[in-house]
């Protein structure tokens, strides 16, 4: 178990220090989302309540990683990587989670910025919707993750990728909405963990398809 | 021919015999086809799923056809549920699309996530990987039916429901009768549809190797 975790973190840690030298997915995001925020405000007539505004965070965070996803895996292809880390003898499912733990930390320094700038700029967001955001964040990459591990291997890569990743991330944003609006956000809280569980037990046990021949 | 007869069965008792609703009229009489096409389309998606779940537990080449002919099948009565439930929105509450049918909704979730199943499959080229990814994602859109299911569910209390309801009066003996032997139709036919292509698409497979056998 402590050789599993010792993989896990070596390989999300090979990710961040890649990022921190040739900063070329972090910076993209963090403009992409504040770019997006500028637009809604001109997408949304005067008059549109805050609530409205509280969506359209979604379709930004949504469309933020994805942005991400598509690149998650580039690293690994270019360097012809991914075959050698499939043959190192270690669980392959470590690779999906060092790197899902990776794209994480990515999400949740581009939103450390996001969220609030959106306070400011819209309204501000209570306790629970940052909880809603945080939950989401896990089944986007894990999900994510593995979807863009699959779009990798087929012929139209980063195309593929949302047509793969949006119908399934409709529930999370179905369930990070309803933290940030309802009156009872513990159930969407935990229908967004429920939605986590699925989902990573799933990828955890089918990683392995998706990268061995 | 089995399917044929039943199809034509069902279509004689749902227009003739069955009692016309009070309520709805003639248009209710979608019902017998719109349910049963969406239950079989479930049935379908399932099928494709525990086709695949066995590629890849056994790694036996033959499931991965079967399992994209099963999604195959899941995906046309899934595109006729949405036209069929469009129909009957547009009869009886005038529009051609409701975002209050959780129904639609979810299948309009589901065609656009098995139609992104496609695009992946066939732009993968022909071999093991290819059949291990689309085993993956056609188990990935069995845990999505459930989980989309109760998103939809949970979305209504921040999307304004309206008023209307589908519950109307419950079914009568007839009525159970046509609903049974329409659903009993669809299966069959969506089971020979089924055989069929997946026979078409063996012989094209083993054409193909003969050929290259030859040459």
């Amino acid at each position: 178990m402590t050789g599993y975790l010792a993989d896990v973190a070596a390989l999300a840690r090979k990710d961040l220090r890649l990022e921190l030298r040739a900063r070329d997915t972090l910076p993209a995001m963090l403009l992409f989302v504040l770019s997006t925020l500028v637009v809604f405000h001109f997408a949304l007539p005067t008059g549109a309540d805050e609530v409205a505004a509280q969506g359209l965070l979604w379709v930004a965070l949504v469309f933020t990683a994805l942005l991400g996803l598509a690149r998650a895996w580039a690293p690994e292809r270019e360097g012809g990587a991914l075959e050698g880390l499939v043959l190192a003898p270690s669980d392959r499912s470590a690779i999906w989670l060092g790197k899902s733990a990776a794209v994480f930390l990515f999400l949740v320094a581009i939103e450390v910025v996001a969220l609030p700038a959106f306070s400011v700029f819209f309204s501000p967001l209570d306790g629970s919707a940052v909880l809603g955001v945080l939950l989401a964040n896990i089944g986007i990459c894990t999900v994510g993750t593995l979807l863009a591990a699959m779009a990798a291997a087929s012929r139209t890569r980063e195309l593929i990728l949302p047509l793969l990743f949006l119908p399934l991330a409709i529930p999370l944003v179905v369930g990070g909405v309803g933290a940030g609006v309802s009156s009872e956000p513990a159930r969407y809280l935990t229908f967004l963990g429920l939605y986590d569980a699925v989902f990573a037990i799933l990828c955890w046990a089918s990683f392995e398809y998706v990268v061995a021949e | 021919m089995a399917a044929a007869g039943l199809v034509g069965l069902a279509i004689v008792l749902a227009f003739l015999v069955a009692p016309e609703d009070a309520d709805q009229g003639i248009s209710q009489r979608i019902f017998y086809f719109h349910v049963p096409i969406a239950l079989t389309a479930y049935a379908c998606f399932g099928w494709g799923a525990w086709k695949a779940l066995r590629l890849l537990w056994t790694r036996e080449e033959r499931y991965d056809l079967e399992s994209y002919v099963g999604v195959h099948m899941g995906t046309i009565f899934g595109a006729l549920t949405l036209a069929t439930g469009s129909i009957w929105a547009k009869a009886s509450w005038g529009k051609w699309w409701v975002w209050d049918s959780n129904q639609l909704v979810l299948f309009l979730v589901l065609f656009l996530f098995y139609s992104a199943y496609f695009m992946l499959r066939f732009s993968i080229d022909e071999g093991p990987r290819r059949a291990n990814v689309s085993a993956v994602y056609a188990l990935f859109g069995v845990a999505l039916i459930p989980v989309s299911f109760f998103a939809i569910r949970l979305a209504e209390d921040f999307i304004h429901p309206t008023t209307f309801t589908r519950d109307g009066p419950q079914m009568t003996g007839t009525m159970f009768l046509a609903f049974c032997v329409s659903w009993l139709a669809m299966s069959v036919l969506a089971y020979a549809l089924y055989r069929v292509e997946l026979l078409g698409k063996r012989l094209d497979a083993n054409l193909r190797e003969l050929r290259e056998a030859l040459t």
